[in-house]
């Protein structure tokens, strides 16, 4: 179907409705209880970020999953596509199509340039110099580039600014043809309120092209020249294969993915700032991707979305929301309890972040994903031609 | 002239000449074996050959082109493969994507684009792999990862990608070092059978006299870099300083 094999298309199937009806899955409480204050994550801002961090690291991952090139300045086009977005708004008006088209070019022009000087080393080297473009693309961006990137300001459209397709009834925030990105349409039912977003919804359409598209590289003959690269390069160049070329393309097509996922991020807020390249925003990248599952198809998304959901939703209890859970303890084993989570939660979620990556990196080194698998593979015993087939292909 | 022509090429690593001026002529549709001692440059002369090494001096011409200058895969693309001493395949794949590699790289050259339709869709490929695997009697492990494969048969298969692409030269490293006599044996019989089935010239190093002397036409000696002496198998055996330098270690 849809030229997938039936295994992904189950699987796109899956990220579909899991995309499409996240408003709904993700608010699985009652919007006013005390666990649907602190654990729903079916707000617009939020599930924005789920899907658009989904689509950076999926192209991430066709990168490093794919070649093992771990880019450690992914975090640049992020913010390249996020400026030329913003920069499409003031120039022109706020409808997001110009801006998103322009926001992947940009990026997977810088990703050319980049990925030309980085890619003649292979290894830490490479890592190192995409690190060093990415910072040096912060830096510059705080001061040579001050008139493009308004400088520590941040770029944001002004009253001002030409706008030279803005009509005089045209929406003044982000749109897509009239359709503003953030107006919403709440649907009350019996204490949930699921509340559908225009801005998420375009987003979610991306992450599922983006997703599709990913699948069919992974499995296309390109696909397979990237996963040989990782595998053995001087095979590959006594095969007869140039590898730059492959692995330049691996790159731009991965930048144009952070491009896109700047752009969405200026459409769902017309500002953007230079913090956007900094280095641990790249790290971030590389953590998600890790804990998804490094070259498997949803690990990126899954990975995206369960930082973002901790740095939303751990980062937001506090010991006052702890006691009202454990109110109906006794006084002492209350405050026992609340003293151990307490280093856990609020400023403390980067503690469990980062326990959570150490487990997965020693205990499921190929990701959430691998865990998933596990889980899978205990409940239901396939039969053996099964696996086997199921060893040719990368994971799902 | 043969279809290989290496004239006065010369390596020196530091102070060690590992080649010292080699002349070799490669007949087309032979297989010319290279022997010589541990250390005899052996190794060397075939990094020249592929371009993974830049000779001091001297030039290598291969089916009236040079070869010197051109990178790696240039020189498989026209027409050179190259079996290595420790085998290089691509040992996270499956032994089915192994071959799949060098079909493509046979069909479509160096660099192609194809980000979109699926391996899947390529029946010709398919065929071809498929083919090349039923060869080496190794389609029933076609699923399995290269990584799990056995040394003998990691071998047979970088043979089978080399074969699949259809080379005018095979350049075969020790193709049956660290193999058991009865593998040995087997991948005599597949090499004899390649060269009666298509037009193909190898070109063997071997320490294995048995493997030396049941496929090769002609024989060149190499001793310290430089060539010794180049003739037949027969005039090679009772050859006296043949027998000096190399074989009077080794049983004949
Ligand atoms: N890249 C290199 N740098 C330095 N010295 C090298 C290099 N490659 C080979 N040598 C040296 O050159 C000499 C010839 O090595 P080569 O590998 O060609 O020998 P060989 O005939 O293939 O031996 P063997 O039968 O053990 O495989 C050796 O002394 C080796 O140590
Ligand atoms: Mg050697």
């Amino acid at each position: 179907m849809l030229g997938l094999n039936s295994r992904d298309f189950k699987l796109f199937i899956v990220v579909c409705i899991m995309a499409l009806a996240a408003p709904i899955l993700l608010n699985p409480f009652p919007t006013a209880s005390a666990l649907g204050e602190s654990f729903n994550a079916g707000y617009p801002a939020l599930m924005q970020r789920f899907v658009i961090f989904g689509i950076l690291v999926i192209g991430f991952n066709i990168l490093f999953g794919l070649t093992g090139y771990l880019s450690f300045g992914h975090a640049a086009f992020l913010g390249v596509g996020s400026y030329a977005a913003v920069w499409m708004f003031k120039l022109l008006s706020y409808n997001v199509v110009p801006a998103i088209i322009l926001s992947v070019i940009v990026a997977g022009l810088f990703a050319v340039v980049i990925g030309y000087v980085s890619l003649r080393r292979s290894g830490i080297y490479f890592s190192i110099l995409t690190l060093a473009f990415a910072q040096m693309s912060y830096q510059l961006a705080y001061s040579v580039f001050t008139p493009l990137t308004n400088g520590e300001t941040g770029l944001q459209v002004y009253n001002d600014d030409p706008q030279i397709l803005m009509g005089a009834n045209s929406p003044a925030s982000p749109h897509l043809f009239g359709l503003e990105m953030n107006s919403q349409y709440t649907l009350d039912i019996s204490g949930w309120s699921f509340v559908f977003q225009n801005g998420y919804y375009l987003s979610a359409i991306f992450l599922i092209l983006g997703f599709y598209l990913s699948i069919r590289i992974f499995r296309s003959p390109t696909g397979l020249m990237l996963r040989a690269i990782k595998s053995n390069q001087t095979r590959m160049s006594y095969t007869g294969i140039n590898t730059k070329p492959y692995m330049l393309a691996a790159f731009v097509i991965s930048g144009m993915y952070a491009g896109l996922a700047g752009g969405l991020l200026a459409a769902m807020d017309p500002l953007t700032g230079a913090e956007r390249m900094f280095w641990t925003a790249s790290g971030e990248i590389v953590v998600m991707a890790i804990l998804g599952g490094v070259g498997t198809l949803v690990g990126p998304v899954l990975g995206a979305g369960i930082i973002k959901y901790l740095e939303n939703i751990v980062s937001k209890i506090n010991d006052g929301i702890l006691h009202q859970w454990f109110a109906f303890m006794p006084d002492f084993l209350d405050n026992a309890l609340v003293s151990i989570i307490h280093p856990f939660i609020g400023k403390g979620w980067h503690l469990t972040l980062g326990l959570l990556f150490m487990a997965v990196v020693i205990f499921l080194p190929g990701g959430l994903v691998q865990g998933g698998q596990k889980i899978g593979g205990f409940f239901r015993r396939k039969k053996t031609d099964d696996a086997a087939d199921g060893a040719k292909t990368p994971a799902e | 002239m043969g279809i290989l022509e290496v004239k006065g090429v010369n390596k020196r690593f530091g102070g060690l000449q590992a080649l010292g001026d080699v002349n070799l002529s490669v007949q087309e549709n032979t297989v010319h074996a290279i022997i010589g001692p541990n250390g005899a440059g052996k190794s060397t002369l075939l990094n020249v050959l592929v371009g993974k090494l830049i000779p001091d001096s001297g030039s290598v011409m291969f089916d009236g082109q040079s070869v010197l200058g051109r990178k790696p895969h240039e020189i498989n693309q026209i027409g050179i493969s190259r079996v290595f001493q420790t085998p290089e395949i691509f040992a996270d794949l499956t032994v089915f994507e192994n071959v799949l590699i060098p079909c493509f790289a046979k069909r479509d050259g160096s660099f192609k684009m194809q980000a979109i339709g699926a391996v899947t869709g390529h029946s010709d490929i398919h065929t071809t792999a498929e083919a090349i695997l039923d060869d080496v009697n190794m389609l029933d492990k076609r699923h399995m990862t290269a990584a799990s494969l056995s040394r003998g048969d990691k071998r047979r298969l970088e043979m089978a990608m080399c074969l699949v692409q259809e080379p005018k030269l095979l350049l075969l490293d020790e193709p049956t070092a660290g193999m058991a006599r009865a593998d040995t044996n087997n991948t005599i019989d597949l090499l004899k059978e390649i060269k009666e089935k298509r037009d193909i010239t190898m070109c063997i190093i071997e320490h294995d006299m048995h493997v030396v002397f049941s496929l090769s036409e002609r024989i060149t000696v190499l001793a310290q870099g430089m060539p010794l002496v180049e003739d037949t198998p027969e005039n090679i055996k009772g050859h006296p300083k043949v027998r000096e330098a190399y074989l009077g270690e080794a049983q004949v």
